[in-house]
């Protein structure tokens, strides 16, 4: 009879353990994530410089940002790449692990070499294809006398390019891996049943894969966005924002202003907008697609 | 962990009818030359003489390998070995103790508590926000606290790391069955020992991906130390890279010697968990 009892109080009543286990670090988090979020939401309403006094200016930095050249531009550098990068390396990935996922001879060695770029830091990629945007096709240009290859992308209006090349270089690995994962949880039994209903191959692909394969779509496009929108490591390395502005993206422009440029103020409404941004395309993303999902499995 | 397994399973016994060799030979082509093809003009850089750089793809006429003890020493190799390796490994320790903890107490109690609950759509709303928005106010609280060191940033990752991994250890413990803990609570065992003695044992696959995660965001991670680390003494192997390639950019092969090296014990690890490292970050994103 007391056994029960207290086995009742048990369930009802939340152990203080579980406190232990959760309070300190959601303190933590609160006091090293939270606060300087809410910190910088309330610095994006002032005027500081990130040193000395400051007063409240309202949305004036917001009102700032619109007329603002530099970082109008950002904005367009970063959505411009953003797009690309997405559906460029969202397409190849899906092909490469519709190859990787059929049937070929050493699948295991191949899946280790696409996965491979995951693994090194972007920063050293972007070094390394620096040099190879630098020296080697500027020299293979001239050999093969093709002018368009003969200087180095990375100082023209088109350097853009050069860095979507190797976001799409390193950013496939992860993409391709969870495409694999999606092909293969579609049952062969489907494929088979259309293959005796005579199929296209056109048809296979759009009638039965992708539609199984549309959550792990999701998946991709929303991470894909979210990280392409905060692109960073990779224009460091390859041209730190240049030539001009051209290649300054809103992280870069937040880094570099924020830190150096004294406008602490004005780069927090540009961070705050930021998060708007990517958290309502993310959200957006995961409605849309997610409802989409919901009618093909109806 | 368990769908993955199944599903290789499936494409295993799928009818198999005859090798797609246009396939093969593609991916492997496209792999060998737009993959393998950076990685071996690297090597091939690294281990050059300068005079020796007409043909970067040949083979070097003789092998320069003082380009890698001197790349050793002009980037203070060991020390930026010793300071990544020293966040990374007790970020990895500390992550996995203290968020799986975290996490399994958010699942268990969501149910039957709003507290709770309302702490499981905090963490999760954070994953959101880009870093770049609490960037310059964590640089000055972290600062004007004196943590702006190895320590500090440690910390840093342990904490921010908290979204996405309780939204990965939470996914798992809900797989758990509850029963395993009400056995373990009849015979007497206090929350802390189911958690220890029963879960944390039991949660090893998802261990084994967020020590992967974790792994490659400390490893490879730039703008947190860029912004955080302030003492040169105190530098991480990617950020001392960076600090190193605005002074010798001239120098290409003892950049890129400095480049293999740092890249090396990534590389090294790859080839031997790379079975491993795949499924693990497989599990973790599907769930993500």
């Amino acid at each position: 009879m007391f056994r029960r009892n207290n086995m009742r109080q048990a369930k009802k009543k939340i152990n203080f353990t579980y406190y232990v286990m959760v309070v300190p670090m959601a303190l933590l988090f609160f006091a090293f994530h939270t606060i300087p979020f809410l910190r910088g939401v309330f610095y994006s309403f002032t005027d500081w410089k990130g040193f000395g006094s400051w007063h409240f200016v309202g949305l004036r930095n917001y009102g700032y940002m619109f007329t603002n050249s530099n970082i109008g531009s950002a904005y367009a550098f970063t959505f411009k790449f953003a797009i690309a990068a997405t559906i460029l390396v969202n397409v190849i990935a899906l092909l490469i692990a519709l190859g990787l996922t059929s049937k070929i001879k050493f699948q295991n060695t191949l899946k280790a070499i696409y996965f491979l770029p995951y693994m090194l830091g972007t920063l050293i990629v972007g070094f390394i294809f620096n040099f190879v945007f630098g020296n080697m096709l500027p020299s293979l240009g001239k050999f093969l006398h093709w002018g368009f290859l003969e200087t180095n992308i990375l100082g023209t209006s088109h350097a853009w390019i050069g860095i979507l090349i190797v976001t799409v270089w390193q950013g496939l690995a992860f993409n391709t891996l969870i495409y694999m994962s999606g092909l293969q949880s579609v049952s062969p039994d489907l494929y088979e049943a259309a293959s005796l209903d005579g199929v296209t191959p056109w048809q296979k692909f759009w009638k039965i894969t992708f539609p199984l394969i549309a959550p792990f779509f999701t998946i991709n496009l929303v991470l894909s966005v979210k990280g392409y929108l905060m692109v960073f490591d990779q224009i460091m390395a390859m041209t730190s924002g240049g030539p001009g502005n051209s290649t300054t993206s809103i992280s870069v422009l937040i880094y570099n202003q924020g830190f150096q440029g004294s406008q602490f103020a004005i780069q927090s409404a540009n961070a705050v907008m930021l998060f708007i941004i990517v958290a309502a395309i993310s959200l957006f993303q995961l409605n849309v697609l997610n409802k989409r999902e919901d009618r093909i499995e109806n | 962990m368990q769908t993955v397994n199944e599903s290789l399973k499936v494409t295993k016994t799928r009818p198999s009818k005859h090798i797609n060799y246009t396939a093969t030979a593609v991916l492997a082509v496209l792999g060998i030359f737009a993959i393998l093809g950076p990685l071996y003009i690297t090597l091939m850089i690294a281990v050059k003489n300068p005079s020796d750089m007409t043909n970067v793809l040949s083979w070097p006429k003789q092998f320069n390998w003082s380009n890698f003890t001197n790349a050793w020493q002009m980037t203070d190799f060991p020390t930026m070995f010793r300071n990544t390796l020293f966040i990374t490994a007790w970020t990895i320790i500390f992550t996995i103790i203290t968020n799986s903890a975290a996490a399994y107490a958010i699942t268990r109690n969501r149910g039957q508590s709003k507290f709770f609950n309302a702490l499981y759509y905090y963490f999760i709303s954070a994953m959101f926000i880009p870093f770049n928005v609490i960037m310059l106010p964590l640089v000055r609280e972290v600062s004007s606290m004196h943590m702006d060191n190895d320590f500090g940033i440690t910390f840093l990752y342990i904490v921010f790391g908290m979204p996405m991994n309780i939204f990965l250890y939470s996914g798992f413990v809900k797989q758990i069955p509850v029963a395993l803990e009400e056995a373990a609570v009849m015979d007497g065992a206090k929350p802390y020992q189911v958690f220890f003695k029963v879960i944390f044992p039991l949660m090893m696959p998802m261990h084994a991906t967020v020590a992967i995660l974790s792994f490659m965001w400390t490893w490879n991670d730039f703008l947190m130390p860029l912004v955080l680390l302030s003492d040169p003494k105190q530098q991480t192997l990617q950020l001392a890279q960076y600090v190193f390639q605005g002074q010798f950019s001239t120098n290409y092969n003892l950049a890129f010697a400095s480049y293999v090296l740092v890249l090396a014990p990534v590389l090294i690890m790859y080839v031997i968990f790379q079975r491993f490292i795949i499924s693990g970050v497989v599990s973790g994103a599907i769930k993500g």
